[in-house]
């Protein structure tokens, strides 16, 4: 039977003033009927370029497929003319996309929007068109799709959204969805939702499914068969039981054992030192090579092809060998392994493990006694508060000393809120906040500044919460400034330096901007600007959740060593449940403005008492080989 | 909505009572009824008695805001401040300095040839603007676009002045198409005003086209033009139906506040195309050293920026469904 798609080394580049930047780089797979094929990697490996470049979408006049064919139903698109492949899009194949908030145009109505998408391809009156437009709503199960139909994209949430763009791109049939990053930027019990929906759908459909996910727990869930991509191309190829209970890629490996999770707790996670280059600077041989715990002389410099294990043969990869484990490392190349330049590198030396510490019993460090923060709600012609929004109603929470707090919920349920009231950075409505014995609800202005340094917070999105016009040392030493007006310029200086080693970073570097840094660099200055005012208490509001697993990785690991080193407390705010097992000593449930419950993780994950929790708990996608 | 425009017209009236204090403290205060006098008389051989005379003729006489001569209601009321600055607020502009006009009457009957070159220019500006900078958009990366935006950052470059002044010269002189200058009621003002429109809109044209395209480019860099072109949409569709209705939004903020303008005119254009519109007549006070009217007009000016804003406001509500002013 012809594949649905087949992509035959394809390769993507870009043109850019550093070089030509070769985003995908070669890669072969196909996807059967009913199939569900996920591409897998972190960012910047040429997924969605993948997909962009099926969808013969990639974005001009830059960007350019530089070789290779994609066969539809047998039919090769590659080198259609523009008005053929027009109607291949949305048609056969259609897409959906990562951001729900910004993929829909804000100034039509849903219904229009895909009646659009109807008519386009399918010669239907606008009567017709309009029924399929609400059948559709209603299959991905939006309430009163009638209504839906006429309303505009803000009215709706970012998970509503997403079922409006899988009515769009599943409304015309399609023979293959490709859905890039479909719920990443969602909460963890609507992405259970959307995937199932999809799986649904495709079933209903007989439809073929390209995902496209960074996350290895929704790839194990929901795919049939995996690619792992690095560096532009596939490194690992296989059912997904197979490579997930037999990873055999180094990187594939590491990626598994990056993720956060209860069992780790005791140790620190395994990291891929670096971060993934730009694709103007992937290495010649090897894409992996620098970074690979297992590197060989020879990695640097030769390219590994895709080798695949067929009756204990080996074979290089074809297109047809669909059930072989293809593997593209030199480690399984006998070949290779027996020539002078397969000797190792070094190890990259492995972390100690974390002595585990007994929680309980601790001192209180912070206690937080009904805290409230209520927003106005302004109406009227001279704007008269009419009711207030209960961002947070009444919280209680203790923080030990020593040992982390995590305070989970989905988004907007008030965690955020909650955490910038207890640092009093907004002042709360009510309720006190107890730190070392003094209420510093109580306090203000310069009664508040020793406390301000004792109790310090890390920020999301290390993109946009430092100065871009400020370097890196700066950035350090303003906190130290303002918070620490004793020290002398000279000491000043010293502890920038020390707390940028502490964080991992050299010294030198403190003459840099924000933007010379990668992701994990920029957290780590976020860190060191914190470290350098010496607190005790930290909150640190999804301080990992912008950042690639092996990255996250290296944070987390970061954050846990200076714990133990200086006895830190965490109050760490997320949504994502994997760190709170791998990070925290407590856990505090959040929903709607409310602590629904609390206790230490290994109570609330093994014994759930509230509806909510265990809801939460259930959605949370696990990598589960047996 | 209705409650918006209602509250947005309260915040206006303190605003207005703000600009009117200003502009009596700009003409009263830190040019003084003497300097006024003085300069309209002529600086040589003015006695105090002859500025005193003019003054009084004038009713300038007075102290600015508080008559300490007078008693009761009339300590505030026989002042400059009430008698001159005050009624500007319901547009009672007073009489001109020199001529002793009604500013008021004067302004009514000019606005109309204002309005005359302003609109024809304001609109065909637009059209011009938008059509040229999709299609520079359209054909973004590639050679014409770069050319285009050269041609656009030397558009900008010329001045204003070379355009009337080649303009006239080719227009006017040497081909005879057009009249150099003058006005005319009726519609024999089309011809007079043809070449002002054309000056106006070309000289325009440059930055206009700039902005509209980077408006442009970046709306067709945004997320839901990539879910256009997914469904299999042309780019025609994307870049007219897709783009343009979410690039009205910036567009109109740049627009919609010119609106009440088009009576102001424009300095420039009417005074060398001599059309006895609104602009001519500031530049003919400023020349001849009447305040009062350049008071008016500058007083008159504020109020329609203020208008312009409120009108930008309330039309977002038209072209963005995710504006609800409550």
């Amino acid at each position: 039977m012809t594949p649905v798609l087949e992509v035959k080394n394809l390769k993507t580049y870009f043109r850019t003033p550093f070089g030509l930047g070769k985003a995908v780089d070669g890669i072969s797979f196909s996807i059967g009927k009913g199939e569900t094929f996920a591409l897998v990697g972190e960012s910047g490996c040429g997924k969605s370029v993948t997909a962009l470049s099926i969808m013969q979408l990639v974005p001009g006049p830059h960007g350019f497929i530089a070789e290779g064919e994609c066969f539809l139903n047998g039919k090769e698109i590659t080198g259609l003319s523009e008005s053929e492949k027009r109607k291949i899009r949305g048609n056969n194949i259609s897409m959906i996309f990562q951001e729900p908030m910004t993929s829909l145009n804000p100034v039509f109505t849903i219904g229009e929007q895909i009646v659009e998408a109807v008519k386009l391809h399918h010669k239907k009156s606008s009567r017709e068109a309009r029924d399929i437009a609400v059948g559709m709503l209603g299959k991905v199960r939006l309430k009163s799709p009638e209504t839906l139909f006429k309303e505009y994209p803000h009215r709706l949430s970012g998970g509503m959204r997403q079922r409006v763009m899988i009515a769009m791109a599943l409304a015309c049939k399609p023979d293959l969805l490709i859905a890039d990053e479909p719920t990443t930027s969602l909460d963890v019990t609507i992405q259970r939702e959307i995937l199932n929906l999809i799986k649904e759908l495709q079933t209903e459909m007989f439809a073929s499914v390209l995902l496209i996910s960074h996350n290895l727990a929704v790839v194990f869930e929901n795919a049939n068969r995996v690619g792992v991509m690095y560096g532009g191309k596939i490194v690992e190829m296989s059912g997904t039981k197979d490579i997930f209970r037999n990873p055999m890629h180094p990187y594939t490996i590491k990626l598994l054992r990056a993720a956060p999770g209860v069992e780790k707790r005791t140790k620190p996670l395994d990291t891929i030192p670096g971060a993934v280059p730009a694709s103007v600077d992937f290495p010649a041989g090897c894409r992996f090579s620098g970074r690979c715990h297992r590197e060989m002389e020879g990695c640097a410099a030769m390219e590994p092809p895709l080798y695949g294990r067929e009756n204990s043969h080996l074979v290089t990869h074809l297109v047809t060998h669909l059930a072989a484990h293809l593997v593209a490392c030199h480690l399984y190349d006998p070949g290779f392994m027996s020539k002078p330049y397969s000797r190792p590198l070094g190890k990259i030396p492995e972390a100690a493990p974390l002595p585990a510490l007994p929680h309980k019993d601790r001192e209180t460090l912070l206690t937080v006694k009904g805290l409230k923060y209520y927003y106005p709600v302004k109406k009227g012609i001279l704007k008269k508060t009419t009711g207030y929004l209960r961002a947070v109603d009444g919280i209680d929470l203790t923080v030990r000393k020593g040992s982390t707090l995590a305070l989970v919920g989905e988004s907007g349920c008030g965690k955020t809120t909650a955490g910038k009231a207890i640092l009093k950075l907004i002042e709360p409505t009510e309720g006190n906040v107890i730190f070392k014995g003094c209420d510093i609800t109580r306090l203000s202005g310069r009664g508040l500044l020793p406390y301000r340094s004792l109790m310090q917070i890390i920020f999301q999105d290390p993109y946009s919460s430092l100065d871009p016009r400020m370097m890196a040392g700066d950035i350090i030493e303003e906190g130290l400034k303002s918070l620490k007006p004793g020290l002398g310029k000279k000491s000043r200086k010293e502890r920038v330096s020390r707390v940028l080693d502490m964080v991992g970073l050299t010294p030198d570097m403190r003459n840099r901007y924000p933007h010379e840094f990668s992701g994990g660099q920029r957290q780590r200055i976020g860190i060191a600007r914190v470290l350098a005012v010496e607190p005790e208490f930290i909150v640190c509001d999804e301080a990992t959740s912008s950042l690639d697993v092996s990255v996250q990785a290296q944070i987390l690991n970061l954050l846990k060593s200076i714990q133990q080193d200086f006895g830190l407390s965490f109050l760490f705010i997320t949504h994502d449940l994997s760190i709170v097992e791998y990070m925290a000593d407590e856990v505090a449930v959040m929903y709607d403005g409310k602590i629904v419950e609390s206790g230490t993780v290994e109570e609330i994950f093994t014994n759930p008492k509230e509806e909510y929790t265990k809801r939460l708990l259930l959605a949370v996608p696990r990598i589960e080989v047996a | 909505m209705l409650n918006y425009v209602i509250r947005r017209i309260i915040y206006a009236i303190p605003i207005i009572i703000g600009v009117n204090l200003l502009t009596a403290i700009l003409f009263f205060y830190v040019n003084t009824p003497d300097d006024m006098a003085r300069k309209i008389l002529g600086e040589k051989n003015v006695t105090p008695q002859v500025i005193e005379g003019w003054k009084r003729e004038h009713g300038y006489d007075l102290p600015l805001f508080v008559n300490e001569s007078e008693k009761g209601a009339g300590k505030v009321l026989r002042t400059i401040f009430f008698q001159k600055s005050l009624p500007l607020l319901w547009l009672n502009f007073g009489r001109s300095d020199r001529n002793n006009i009604d500013i008021r009457r004067e302004i009514r009957g000019r606005m109309w040839a204002s309005f005359a070159v302003a609109l024809p220019t304001f609109i065909i500006g637009i059209l011009v603007d938008i059509t040229f900078a999709m299609i520079i958009a359209y054909m973004r990366g590639t050679s014409l676009d770069l050319s285009g935006v050269v041609a656009c950052v030397i558009l900008m470059s010329v001045s204003t002045l070379f355009y009337i002044i080649g303009g006239q010269y080719l227009f006017g002189k040497m081909l005879r198409l057009f009249p150099i200058s003058g006005y005319s009621t009726g519609i024999h003002a089309v011809k007079f005003v043809i070449l002002p429109v054309v000056i106006g809109v070309i000289s325009g044209a440059g930055g206009g086209i700039r902005f509209y395209r980077t408006v442009f480019l970046e709306e067709l860099g945004k997320d839901y033009i990539r879910t256009a072109r997914a469904k299999g949409l042309s780019e025609g569709t994307v870049l007219f139906k897709h783009a343009l209705k979410n690039a009205m939004i910036p567009v109109l903020t740049n627009v919609v506040v010119s609106i009440p303008f088009l009576f102001y005119g424009s300095l420039l254009m009417e005074s060398f195309f001599s059309i006895p519109g609104l602009g001519s007549f500031t530049i003919d006070a400023i020349n001849a050293q009447d305040f009062a009217i350049v008071r008016a007009m500058v007083y008159l000016g504020s109020i329609l920026y203020i208008i312009g804003l409120v009108l930008t406001d309330i039309s977002y509500t038209l072209v963005d469904p995710r504006v609800r002013l409550g």
